[in-house]
């Protein structure tokens, strides 16, 4: 076993950072590339929690007061575009090019230059996306999943930016995941078999598979529409032959796996956290690799439950209806698992902590819902309500928001060699816990009781409980400035940590704090 | 790395770049290789209700009519946004038995200045009976061209086939009619 050889080495041999604003655009260090993924995640999360401000200020009352319907539109499609495309999946990959080269004892990622273009492929997209908004005719304005014929028939001309924007966040993203896939296969440190690799290592490499999977059939998805707009095509033209409903089988094709993009390496970051704090080893290991390795699999055989009421046939709805089911299955050894991991621990609630287990409780909640939602017969009436919103956002904003958080905190004193501030973040904690369940739970109800997703005004019955989500909104958004607010303060300074300040296990806590610009040019030994 | 010894590492990587990278070239593919699947999936299962676009062989001496039973055939025409035609049946529902030939017209006319090109697209519920309704004559096997204002009456002959399942007694034979004097006149049948 030979020692990596860094080729990428600079000829004068220095190994700390550039200077000036160069050294950011011509990086290819994977810890300078995941902070800039991390502050370009946490811009874009700022961005799309705007438009989200936007929206439930519009809905704090009936009728309409503040925005124009169109307008509306626009503000629900960019907030969940950005939110999925700009925030979530970029601070995932931000927190794989921080973590997974120390994790598995790498001196970098194995193919810096791309893990480079990936990244700055990211603001010019996004940047794009968002000029939509000023152009004229407005943004794309038919929601984050842009239904054909709405998207192409009746869109704004804007559309054509949008679906450039989406080839280049899809192409950053397929190049981050081969990039992962690379450096977890090639370049663990001798000892470092695959059974032996922390389960966020585990968790991103079979997101990474699903990236690279079906982030291309979206691409293909756009493809198709830029061409049903502009050359004449009818792929989902029923009027030269095509079908709409093709759309929707396409694009949840990509849809679902997507769905669990954004949610495995929490799983990961939460089998990180929970260990530790319960001062306990993760609960079953191995079933949790293989329960990640089902849930991706199933993933791609239940997409047309997102369109049980388009009229497939009775056999089809069974089908999706019980391969959606089986995968509670997996998800609850998860769950279990992780209860198991603190059962009897000698736990602690440091902010890490606290955010990790709202992620199992509100996640579980998240979980059940969906659950519910999978029952095809009972579909058609949540089908297209608040309810389905309450569930993604249950599994979205306590699942993957609340484990990037956790994430952050937990290591931020690696990335920093500063602790943060621990009462600022148990209080950004329990403010962003009460402001995002108060958001979020009304949602259930009214849901239930009818009320549409994507519109401006609604029946006066849904007044309370929809003002009760707005101040919830209000209070969850304004929370987020104390959390920028605590990590600069980290990054200035606080209490010195040394290597291991969580007195936990794994490669990362055993080089120094803050992380030297170069870790493991020698790979370590793991026993 | 890990358990190729003698590999340089970044051999290895290039060779997963490659791998990797044909993985989603090829996915990029079968996104549009969707398009032919999902279209033979759903004419072999009549599932999104889309009737053949080739005229039916209409085979007289085959054709027993079965007289146990009445199938009511009903009809729809709808206009999609952006078409301006008016467009009915002059009947909306047919009593037939299956294997005898039921005849209708439809009425279009093009109230516009100008020439246009329109389209109509056939939808069959339930879909479990799309395969057993065959048109012989359909004005949906091709574009239909209109000159400004002038009206056309467009004949349409069934057949609700023997093999109908029983249990359906009645079936919905909608029409959407689409603008397509962009995309110039054509035959949809192969």
């Amino acid at each position: 076993m030979t020692a990596v050889t860094d080729t990428s080495h600079h000829e004068d041999h220095h190994h700390g950072p550039a200077k000036g604003l160069m050294r950011w655009v011509l990086t290819t260090n994977h810890k300078d590339i995941g902070s800039m993924y991390l502050w370009f995640s946490f811009a874009m999360f700022l961005t799309g929690g705007a438009m989200a401000m936007v929206i439930r200020a519009e809905l704090f009352q009936p009728g309409l007061q503040i925005i124009e319907p169109a307008f509306f539109n626009q503000m629900t499609t960019m907030h969940g575009l950005i939110m999925v495309f700009g925030a979530v999946m970029p601070a995932f990959v931000g927190l794989a090019n921080w973590m997974i080269p120390m994790m598995i004892g790498a001196p970098d990622m194995a193919l810096p230059r791309m893990n480079n273009w990936s990244f700055w492929i990211l603001p010019f997209a996004a940047l794009m996306l968002i000029s939509t908004l000023f152009m004229e005719g407005g943004g794309p304005n038919f929601g984050w999943t842009f239904y054909a014929p709405l998207s192409t028939d009746f869109s704004p001309p804007s559309t054509t930016f949008f679906i450039f924007a989406i080839h280049m966040l899809g192409i950053s993203s397929i190049m981050g995941a081969i990039n992962i896939i690379a450096t977890i296969l090639n370049l663990r440190a001798p000892g470092m078999t695959m059974m032996k690799m922390p389960l966020f290592v585990w968790t991103w490499l079979i997101t990474a598979y699903l990236l690279i999977a079906v982030m291309p059939v979206l691409a293909g998805a756009v493809t198709m529409m830029l061409m049903d707009i502009h050359f004449g095509t009818s792929f989902f033209n029923a009027g030269g032959g095509g079908d709409p409903v093709l759309f929707q089988h396409i694009f949840w094709f990509f849809g679902h796996p997507e769905v669990y993009i954004m949610i495995l390496p929490s799983f990961g970051i939460v089998s990180a956290i929970l260990p530790t704090f319960a001062r306990k080893p993760l609960f079953g290991y191995t079933s949790m690799v293989y329960a990640v390795a089902s849930i991706a699999f199933l993933s791609f055989i239940v997409w047309a439950h997102h369109m049980f009421t388009v009229g497939i046939p009775l056999v089809g709805e069974l089908f999706f209806m019980y391969a959606t089911m089986l995968i509670a299955v997996p998800t609850g050894v998860k769950v279990f698992n992780w209860v198991s991991t603190m059962f009897r621990g000698s736990m602690t609630f440091e902010t890490p902590m606290l955010f990790s287990i709202a992620f199992v409780v509100l996640f579980t909640i998240g979980g059940f819902s969906g659950l519910m939602l999978s029952i095809a017969p009972a579909d058609f009436q949540y089908h297209d309500t608040y309810f389905v919103v309450a569930h993604f956002h249950y599994v979205l904003v306590p699942g993957a928001i609340f484990a990037i958080f956790a994430a952050a905190y937990y290591w931020l004193p690696k990335w920093t060699g500063h602790m943060y501030d621990e009462t600022l973040g148990k209080t950004h904690f329990w403010l962003s816990f009460i402001g995002m369940n108060l958001t979020f739970f009304p949602m259930h109800f009214i849901g239930l009781a009818g009320m549409p997703r994507r519109i401006p005004d609604y029946a006066l019955q849904f007044a309370d409980f929809n003002m009760i989500a707005s101040i919830g909104g209000f209070m969850f958004g304004a929370t987020q400035f104390l959390f920028l607010f605590i990590v600069i303060k980290c990054i200035r300074g606080g209490e010195k940590v040394g290597d291991n300040p969580w007195e936990t296990d794994g490669l990362e806590w055993s080089v120094p704090s803050p992380a030297p610009y170069h870790t493991f040019t020698t790979p370590p030994d793991v026993k | 790395m890990a358990d190729k010894d003698d590999k340089n590492p970044l051999d290895s990587s290039r060779r997963t770049m490659i791998r990797t990278g044909l993985v989603a070239g090829g996915m990029f593919g079968f996104g549009f290789a969707m398009v032919p699947i999902y279209n033979v999936f759903c004419k072999v299962t009549g599932l999104n209700g889309k009737t053949d676009p080739n005229p039916y062989k209409y085979d007289a001496e085959k054709a027993q009519v079965d007289t146990s039973r009445t199938i009511k055939v009903q009809f729809v025409a709808t206009k999609n946004t952006a078409m301006s035609w008016d467009f009915k049946p002059t009947v909306t529902e047919i009593k037939v038995h299956p294997g005898q030939v039921g005849e209708l017209d439809f009425i279009a006319r093009n109230p516009t200045d100008a020439r246009m090109i329109g389209q109509a697209i056939p939808s069959v519920t339930p879909f479990q009976a799309t395969n057993f309704l065959h048109k012989v004559e359909c004005f949906c096997f091709t574009t239909q061209t209109l000159e400004a204002g002038e009206e056309k009456v467009m004949p349409l002959r069934i057949i609700v086939d023997q093999a109908l399942p029983r249990h359906i007694t009645k079936l919905t034979l909608s029409y959407t009619l689409f603008d397509v004097t962009s995309m110039g006149e054509r035959t949809l049948a192969s």
